[in-house]
């Protein structure tokens, strides 16, 4: 929570520094709050935030993983392909986004990978086309890919899974619901997965890609719709009026 | 004791009962007949020393009033709004055979008001004692840890309170609505708590931050868990995760907690159809229902599948949600809700329902009555079947016994769980109750953890 009427929001950490008590989380301006959040300066300071909150990402030694980034995602992407790295695992990264400008940590990725992918979907920068197309490909290819982390925009995530199923490659999906207070307590981030109702907040965020129930998570991301824009729309009216 | 007019205040969340005005208070103390019996005090969870407050208001000795309520009871403006004082100490009172028990809560809140308001007048708080150099951490800042917090710094110890959330008092901000407990109140109380040297220490979970057994190795002498039972119960039918159908700690928590009822003012949303059901019979339900009036709603239902008689709601908060206009169907339940075809509820499927023999609870178990399926038109409905507590204090601390329900096992009296220094009382042992059994296990706990330590 940015200050007392802000609201609560949930954030991935991209990094952290435990020598200085740092982390570091990269955020999409969407709406009001992360708008709000992007005009704060080095110094300022927001009134609350709470973590670690859900399950750690399960890291093991698979084999091959492939990690698919969508967007912004290369964040919480991050810290998972790196920890796959020191597992032991070979780490085939896909890094995905609409254009070249919304690209960003390349060259971060690229150094706990071995081997990155990039796409865009205007072909302005890597290769044309989606990030579900090299996934295929791979999991068409000689090598054996024993795990798939598919993190972005819930689109992206169900589709990067439906490519896997026919391969029957384990997907691992970080579902993005709304929420309110991330410990478990309200069920507003409830989503079904595998026929199970379970809380995105404190069962996950990552959850098997190929049960989650995709038109469900769309609906309840909606709910909202019209009051998000309402705020956006007050908070820019009154940005612009003191600016 | 006066109250805004029904249809006034259904559209506001300003306070419902209006408090007793300094002559409504001084009549009513001076019905007390002062009897050696004290029944009241042993009625009460945390043993107030009622005659002694309720003599020196009758005498107009406010802060003497105060000092003899605050002696015990740590938050004062808080029990007197949301007791259930008339199967408590009201209950007990050695007049109530006769005539009109005293109406001790309401002097409660009115002596507690009046310290809220007269600060400048009152004498400087007793010094507290010097510190005995043990800390100790409390695990939540709702009634239970609030108290045990209050009564250890007392004693002398370094207590830090450890809250999940970005504010102090825990059900008493994210649950009680503004209307019957406004949230000022609660922290002005919190800050009492805190001007005893009680560190609070907010957007802590412990069990992700730190675990107990952490605590313990971390300087901690003791632990006392007070984390409630914040995990909502659904019904687990069909359609219960459309959009507009919300748990009642959800409802509860976006408009008491958030103040969605100021939006856009305030950032949380809270969407609000037309015709809303509560599905659900208790204090929850009841807050639930008449918040959704006052966010808008239309005609409000309460859908509970006993009947009346088995409400577990509190009979004063029962008889204001009706004066409000809510509406109750008793011996109904939802069997499924329907989608309006863009991933909202518009309906539910109910059966109506009869009552047969008594169940575990001892109340008369309901029975589906078979052809009696009927489509009840909602846009917006509440689960507000219960609570259970959020598991993760008991999955992340080692030896912690639990039962099926997921409480905390831990001596009645005590709060004494098997894991070596640690304590437990309030919902997290018992299931949903009251804010004033917690604090009575709060203060148990406090004494106990007290002679452990000191015996060591």
């Amino acid at each position: 929570m940015i200050d007392d009427k802000g609201e609560r929001i949930p954030l991935t950490v991209a990094d952290s520094n435990a020598k200085d008590g740092a982390l570091t989380i990269v955020f999409m301006e969407v709406g009001k709050t992360t708008q709000q959040l992007g005009l704060l300066k080095t110094g300022d300071s927001i009134m609350s935030l709470t973590g670690p909150l859900g399950l750690p990402t399960d890291v093991e030694k698979f084999g091959t993983v492939v990690c698919v980034a969508g967007g912004f995602a290369v964040a919480p992407i991050m810290p998972i392909a790196r920890a796959m790295k020191q597992a032991g695992n070979k780490v085939i990264s896909i890094l995905g986004a609409r254009s070249k400008d919304l690209l960003f940590w390349e060259e971060e990725l690229k150094s706990v990978s071995d081997k990155l992918i990039v796409t865009t979907d205007d072909g302005t920068y890597g290769r044309k086309g989606l990030v579900t197309e090299p996934l295929k490909e791979l999991l068409e290819g000689s090598e054996k890919i024993d795990r798939v982390i598919a993190i972005g925009p819930s689109v992206m995530m169900k589709f990067c899974a439906k490519t896997t199923e026919p391969f029957k490659v384990k997907t691992i999906v970080s579902l993005n619901p709304i929420m309110v207070d991330g410990t478990g307590m309200c069920g507003c981030c409830r989503v079904v997965v595998g026929g199970e109702t379970k809380f995105a907040c404190v069962d996950g965020p990552d959850f098997d890609g190929h049960q989650v129930d995709w038109d469900l998570l769309a609906a309840r991301q909606r709910t909202y719709l019209p009051e998000e824009k309402r705020a956006l729309e007050n908070w820019q009216c009154q940005h612009e009026k003191h600016s | 004791m006066p109250r805004q007019e029904p249809r006034i205040r259904a559209k506001n969340f300003n306070e419902v009962a209006l408090g007793y005005t300094p002559e409504m208070a001084k009549e009513e103390a001076s019905r007390c007949i002062q009897c050696p019996k004290r029944n009241c005090v042993t009625g009460c969870p945390v043993n107030v020393d009622i005659p002694e407050f309720i003599k020196a208001l009758r005498e107009g000795n406010m802060p003497e009033a105060v000092k003899a309520l605050k002696h015990k009871n740590a938050l004062p403006g808080i029990c007197g709004r949301v007791c259930p004082q008339e199967t408590q100490c009201e209950s007990t009172c050695s007049i109530a055979k006769q005539k009109a028990p005293i109406a001790i809560g309401r002097l409660e809140r009115f002596v507690a008001d009046w310290e809220r308001k007269n600060k400048a007048v009152m004498p400087p708080p007793e010094p507290l004692p010097p510190s005995n150099g043990k800390k100790v951490a409390v695990i939540g800042s709702g009634p239970a840890g609030l108290t045990a917090a209050a009564d250890l710094a007392k004693l002398g110890y370094k207590v830090t309170i450890f809250e999940a959330l970005h504010v102090g008092g825990g059900v008493l901000m994210y649950g009680i609505p503004e209307f019957r407990l406004p949230k000022e109140i609660v922290q002005g109380e919190v800050e009492f708590v805190k001007s005893l040297g009680v560190e609070l220490v907010l957007d802590a979970v412990i069990g992700k931050i730190d675990t107990v057994d952490e605590l313990l190795s971390d300087g901690y002498s003791a632990v006392f868990l007070g984390t409630g039972a914040g995990l909502p119960m659904f019904l687990n039918v069909p359609g219960e995760n459309l959009c507009g159908i919300y748990s009642a700690n959800e409802w509860l928590t976006r408009t008491n907690l958030m103040k969605a009822y100021l939006f856009p003012n305030y950032d949380t949303p809270l969407r609000i159809g037309k015709r809303v059901a509560v599905i659900g019979g208790g204090n929850v339900a009841m807050d639930s229902a008449r918040c959704a009036l006052r966010l808008g709603a239309e005609e409000v239902y309460i859908v509970y599948r006993r009947s009346e008689a088995e409400l577990p709601a509190r009979k004063e908060e029962v008889e204001n949600a009706m004066e409000e206009g809510i509406i109750f169907k008793f011996l109904t339940n939802p069997t499924r809700f329907l989608d309006d075809g863009k991933g909202w509820v518009s309906g539910m499927e109910c059966i109506e329902m009869e009552l047969g023999e008594p169940d575990a609870s001892g109340r008369r178990r309901p029975i589906p009555k078979k052809g009696s399926e009927f489509v009840m038109k909602v846009d917006t409905v509440v689960v507000a079947l219960g609570t259970t507590p959020n598991p993760l204090i008991a999955s992340t601390t080692e030896g912690l016994k639990t039962t099926n329900h997921g409480t905390v096992v831990a001596d009645e009296v005590t709060g004494k769980t098997v894991k070596d220094r640690v304590w437990a009382g309030g919902d997290i042992v018992t299931g949903s109750a009251t804010v004033i059994s917690a604090m009575g296990a709060g203060k148990r706990a406090a004494a106990d953890i007290h002679k452990f330590l000191m015996g060591q």
